[in-house]
């Protein structure tokens, strides 16, 4: 029943939608909940009456769609983060009619990644790409504050160029190809392998990506969306948003449709290794929270990248595992930024100090984020980080290992700078009043906090069992 | 005929993309994008590839609710003289723009630009019925998606923005 992940929330923005407003303002955020929640049950617990059931509402329409374990992953990880970002939605929005539109906006964005993940097109990939685009433009907007406009306008502009050259891509494949399948297109991408033209497509098709996805030198947008935003949606685009539609994408598209194609990693390799450094140093030298993060993120994505360009089994491993544990570490840090935002009225770090005494779970969660980020053990991000550092030195890549362990130092750097500004030190005497944040942003950081911990320790016991077999979406 | 009409659809095409970028209107502008991606759909029907036409009309879907969110979210009033100053500036600026354009097409026209991958078989039997209906279900929920969060970035950023 595959096609109730993009079902649904359709079903749901309907219901939502229906002439009964007081009743389906309250019920909106519940309905997410829901949707969010069912999706990580379904994907952990694997029940078989969703997978291998009658699909009722799939027999009205022909969907093509697809789940392998690199899609499972993605799913899990959208579900995961939705979730958080719906619980801070709640807390940080206080206008009840902006909530009832923030919710209907989070389910759009719901079915263009759920779209995304599951399909088999790329042509169908380019319209699921837009619509998570244009419902983040929106998200990014949607409460009018001036910063957070201009946050979204430069992103529109990238995000034009790269839908361009997307579109411009797939017209020259479908030339090629006849058809816009990803089966296709990779028949034909092997035919014609030596032809300018669709090596052209392809190199086109991949910078739209790298824009998506926010790596350097396509960056630009980036801090200022994820910084300028409303909690809540920095918590949705930092955890999933750009790595559904340029990560993902890309992971998807270099392995079996455009690749494997040994130019084409090195590209990736390159890109990768850059953003890491950029994004670190860059990262370095904030004292806004939410843009350190942002810089910090683009940082994270590039050891995605570079794995992806390594290309062998385990690095891809590695790579989709990275990929999950950014999703959740980079959320829970987004969420801590709302928490102290939200209570201290800023996200300037050189106006906080001490908030730990009097945030202790905030304080506890945005510890184990970070560590996990810089790639410290036993969390979550070490292990993903390890397996790309051992995947390039058995590739004979010595010198991206040593690029990837010197910007885990720097990662290190930065975030304990972070910790020391926001949550240790002396309190000032404006903030004596600060108190915890509420439930609905404090139980999102303890479940994401969880997860990482979790994953961590357990790493030994489902190494073998759940990590190594999402390699298996490789052919 | 077939040389006639094709000869009327660019022309149409050609004016409908100069008014969409020349008119002073928000509403005009976006009228004046949905007639060219409709001439643009009707002249790749004309050229045989229903499929890039299917595909030509759900890009127009995403471009039109892109290109009104972002167009809302830098609209601002100006007086009738001002509107006056901003359409002679916009002349002055941007009039030789449709002459490049036209010009670069007869050129490219009469370029020989050879192809060096092996085109596929046309398809046999994909009539607009069959790519909207049987083949492109998932394009199809797209585009419904992609005008839905249109009208939710409407009604969010344009519609609330009257109470300001």
């Amino acid at each position: 029943m595959l096609s109730l992940f993009v079902l649904l929330p359709f079903l749901a923005i309907v219901m939502l939608n229906l002439p009964l407003k007081t009743v389906t303002r309250q019920l909106a955020l519940w309905f997410g909940i829901a949707l969010s929640a069912g999706q990580v049950f379904v994907v952990i617990f694997q029940p078989d009456v969703f997978w291998n059931g009658t699909d009722l509402l799939g027999r009205f329409f022909t969907l093509r769609l697809q789940a392998d374990n690199l899609s499972m992953v993605m799913l899990l990880s959208i579900g995961i983060v939705t979730f958080a970002a719906i619980l801070v939605g709640r807390q940080t929005i206080a206008d009840s009619r902006l909530r009832f539109n923030f919710m209907n906006l989070v389910l759009l964005s719901l079915i263009g990644m759920n779209g995304t993940v599951l399909l088999t097109d790329l042509f169908s990939l380019y319209i699921f790409i837009e619509v998570v685009a244009i419902s983040s433009f929106i998200l990014i907007a949607f409460q009018r504050d001036l910063n957070a406009l201009e946050g979204a306008f430069k992103y529109i502009i990238l995000s034009a160029v790269a839908t361009v050259l997307m579109l411009l891509s797939v017209s020259v494949l479908l030339m090629a190809a006849g058809d816009t399948s990803f089966s296709s297109v990779a028949a034909a991408v092997k035919n014609s392998s030596s032809s300018h033209f669709v090596r052209f497509a392809i190199g086109i098709f991949i910078c739209g990506l790298f824009i998506k996805g926010g790596l350097v030198p396509f960056h630009g947008w980036l801090p200022a969306a994820y910084s300028m935003a409303p909690a809540a949606v920095s918590v949705l685009l930092a955890g999933i948003v750009t790595k559904v539609s340029g990560i993902y994408a890309l992971i998807r598209l270099s392995t079996s449709v455009f690749g494997p194609d040994s130019s084409l990693n090195a590209v990736l390799m390159i890109a990768g290794a850059v953003s890491i450094v950029i994004g670190a140093l860059a990262a370095t030298g904030q004292s806004d929270f939410k843009r350190m993060l942002a810089y910090s993120s683009i940082s994270q994505v590039g050891y995605i990248i570079l794995a992806l360009g390594c290309g062998t089994k385990l690095a891809l491993v590695g790579a989709v595992f990275h990929l999950f544990n950014h999703s959740i570490f980079k959320s829970l840090l987004f969420v801590n930024s709302a928490a102290v935002e939200q209570q201290t009225g800023t996200s300037d770090m050189d106006k906080m100090g001490g908030l730990g005494s009097r945030m202790p779970y905030t304080n506890a969660t945005s510890l184990i984020a970070f560590l996990s980020t810089a790639g410290v053990p036993p969390l979550a991000g070490f292990w993903s980080k390890l397996i790309i550092v051992i995947a390039l030195w058995q590739s004979g890549y010595y010198i991206y290992a040593f690029i990837a362990i010197l910007s885990s130092i720097i990662t290190l750097g930065y975030l304990l700078s972070m910790q020391r500004r926001v949550f240790f030190g002396i309190l000032s005497d404006k903030l004596q009043a600060v108190r915890e944040a509420g439930f609905g942003i404090v139980f999102p950081a303890c479940v994401l906090a969880a997860i990482t911990v979790g994953v961590g320790l357990s790493f030994p016991f489902i190494f073998n069992s759940f990590i190594i077999p999402i390699g298996a979406f490789l052919k | 005929m077939v040389l006639i009409l094709n000869i009327i659809l660019l022309v149409l095409f050609v004016v409908g993309a100069v008014w969409t970028m020349m008119t002073t209107r928000l509403l005009h502008s976006a009228v004046g994008l949905a007639f060219t991606s409709a001439v643009l759909t009707v002249l790749m029907f004309q050229l045989d590839s229903p499929l890039a036409a299917v595909f030509e009309l759900s890009v127009c879907a995403g471009l039109v609710s892109a290109i009104f969110i972002s167009t809302i979210m830098l609209t601002k009033r100006v007086t009738a003289e001002e509107l006056i100053v901003q359409r002679k500036i916009r002349l002055a600026s941007f009039w030789f723009l449709p002459i490049v354009v036209v010009a670069a097409a007869i050129v490219l026209s009469l370029i020989h630009i050879p192809v060096d991958f092996k085109l596929p078989e046309p398809p046999v039997e994909n009539n607009v019925k069959n790519i909207m209906w049987n083949l492109r279900h998932l394009d199809l929920m797209g585009q419904i998606a992609i005008l839905l969060t249109g009208v939710f970035g409407v009604v969010t950023l344009f519609k609330e923005s009257k109470h300001d």
